[in-house]
């Protein structure tokens, strides 16, 4: 069996469908022992206080966002050239995910400023560069959704996803490139991470989960995308007609 | 463990639920949205091959 099989749409179709609820069961077991370490478990920071617990959720958010803007512009290359149908269908799924971890993202921090910095939002170079990141994911699917002809549609948003991929090491290195409120990375910097492990668990747990719940919600999606774009098929209208 | 200390969060209790809360709501959102897209999708492809294969008879 080659791997290059997954690239033909029936085949994907049926493999996914039958991932989908694993993956699912997963994302709830991950998240669910995340959140119980997050909020029963882990000891109050010392400096924080117990409001340090939104880490749990904005670091991960945060990591979610980049990650998926990466396999989005990655996955808009492949299309672009070698023109695999699959990568075009991945890249246009990947958006309202990205987008939706870029506003937790956003929320959640705005949600932390308040009571360690005393302001919900200060124009700091992490939190600037974030929100150029929601604006590339909405230009994306705005992008995308102008263009009537799908592949045509496709081609533009992802160079549009290549040109912003520029962003995402600024908002990496940000924290060090210029004088920010944000606090540098505490668990990707070199050498150990300065965490506590009772507190890095449920934020890896998280991290994990969040992974997984990427993964479900884009095949999903990607399925709707396939049927869509197969209509003309075979395989599609014998789809419809033997599933209720 | 108390519940009411648990709630309030040593104070933080707002932005903590806050957080926990719009994440939830985003992410059941983006549950939601495929699964509705789909019956939408199966549903229009439907119709659509009534409406070819009347053509054909």
């Amino acid at each position: 069996m080659k791997i290059t099989k997954y690239a033909s749409p029936v085949i994907f179709y049926g493999f996914s469908g039958k991932l989908i609820p694993w993956l699912g069961a997963l994302t709830a077991l991950l998240l669910g022992v995340g959140l119980y370490l997050g909020l029963f478990v882990a000891p109050a920071d010392y400096q924080q206080g117990e409001s340090y617990r939104i880490m749990f959720i904005h670091v991960p958010s945060a990591w979610m966002s980049m990650f998926i803007y990466v396999v989005m512009a990655v996955a808009g290359a492949i299309g672009l050239v070698w023109k695999t149908k699959l990568s075009e269908i991945l890249a246009s799924a990947c958006a309202p995910v990205g987008a939706s971890f870029t506003l937790i993202a956003l929320v959640t921090g705005a949600l932390w400023g308040k009571p360690m910095w005393g302001a919900y939002w200060v124009w700091d170079a992490r939190l600037t560069s974030e929100l150029i990141l929601l604006f590339l994911y909405i230009g994306f699917m705005a992008l995308e959704a102008s263009i009537d002809d799908p592949r045509r549609a496709a081609r533009a948003a992802a160079v549009l996803a290549l040109v912003g991929v520029v962003n995402i090491p600024i908002i990496h290195f940000s924290v060090e490139w210029w004088n920010t409120l944000h606090q540098p990375a505490s668990v990707t910097k070199v050498g150990a991470p300065s965490i506590h492990p009772s507190m890095l668990a449920p934020l890896l747990l998280m991290a994990i989960g969040f992974k997984v719940y990427f993964v479900t919600i884009v095949l999903m999606r990607m399925r709707s995308t396939i049927l869509l774009r197969e209509k003309h098929t075979r395989w599609v209208n014998e789809l419809l007609e033997t599933k209720s | 463990m108390n519940w009411a200390e648990f709630f309030a969060m040593g104070g933080y209790g707002f932005y903590v639920w806050g957080t926990y809360a719009f994440a939830t709501v985003v992410l059941v959102l983006n549950v939601i949205a495929p699964l509705r897209r789909r019956k939408a999708v199966m549903k229009m492809l439907r119709e659509l091959s009534q409406i070819t294969r009347g053509q054909v008879e």
